[in-house]
């Protein structure tokens, strides 16, 4: 019972802060309400026996995307983004595509009510982070590493995006730098075996 | 008493919903972005709803590859957001429209 009540508060919750990350103009607003959906959603983690992928969620979502959107707004310093009149038929165009959506997920919905009902073992240790860890290092070893290599490559995606220089100044730089540790290097050197 | 699954599932597809119309509703980079995550978000309650109820670790584990790609979006995507606006004073996706021409 007690989960059901915690189902349904966090569930209203994440509903509400989504309808606010859409509704608000203020590209700051909507952050903070999309801070709250995951927040939200965390709890509902935590009721679904998954401590792991709930502190994965705070710690990941919340504490790091976030932080960066919110830093990015910043350093644009955005303003209130203004309505157009010309574009006042997307809100047509997106509601009623939207409304398609949730009927289909709510057709699926009824077809999953009318499957027999799984009973849920209450003793079920899966979400505990020792079988995620086993089975992450073990039988999905190779999606693992591919994450990793998928890291790297938007780190260096990341740097090359955002530098201001174009190559042939960017090379020329690296050049100068090199020099002058050459330079300094042998004048240790000079020190060292005098 | 624990909700059903059917209720997991609802919840889940109402915030996809709400995500998607967001996309469209939205003007702003950023706006479209964190709509973006919101629909990821939705699909990872429902692999970890469908893990509780089958008791199977695996939707767990692709949660967490779920994350790791919206965290590699994060970082390239604002890379393309301030390379937009350096070069455009804005980050308005109708003033993307070099290729229109």
């Amino acid at each position: 019972m007690a989960t059901s009540a915690l189902f349904f508060i966090f569930a209203g919750l994440a509903i509400a802060c989504a309808l606010s990350m859409v509704y608000h103009r203020n590209p700051l607003y909507s952050a903070i309400s999309l801070i709250g959906v995951f927040v939200s959603l965390s709890c509902i983690y935590v009721s679904l026996a998954a401590p792991f992928i709930a502190a994965v969620q705070i710690l990941i979502y919340a504490g790091a995307i976030m932080v960066l959107v919110i830093f990015v707004i910043m350093l644009l310093n955005l303003d209130e983004e203004v309505a157009l009149d010309r574009l006042r038929y997307l809100y047509a165009v997106g509601g009623g595509l939207g409304l398609i959506l949730l009927i289909q997920t709510f057709f699926i919905f009824y077809a999953v009510m009318r499957a027999p009902q799984q009973t849920v073992d209450q003793a079920e240790t899966v979400g505990k982070t020792l079988s995620i860890g086993q089975a992450m290092f073990t039988e999905y070893l190779l999606p693992v590493e591919i994450v990793g290599v998928l890291l790297l490559m938007a780190i260096i995606g990341g740097v090359v995006m955002v530098r201001r220089l174009s190559q042939p100044q960017l090379e020329k730089l690296v050049e100068e730098e090199l020099t002058r540790r050459n330079e300094q290097d042998e004048v240790g050197d000079y020190r060292i075996s005098f | 008493m624990e909700p059903s699954l059917a209720s997991y599932l609802a919840l889940s597809g109402i915030l996809f919903t709400i995500g998607a119309a967001g996309v469209i509703f939205k003007r702003n980079a950023i706006g479209m972005f964190m709509c973006i995550e919101l629909m990821l978000n939705a699909v990872n309650l429902t692999f970890v709803a469908f893990s509780r109820y089958y008791a199977d670790v695996t939707g767990q584990l692709f949660v967490f590859m779920v994350m790791s790609v919206a965290a590699a979006e994060a970082a390239v995507g604002l890379g393309i957001i301030i390379a937009f606006f350096r070069n455009r004073e804005s980050v308005d996706v109708d003033d993307a429209s070099i290729l229109k021409n």
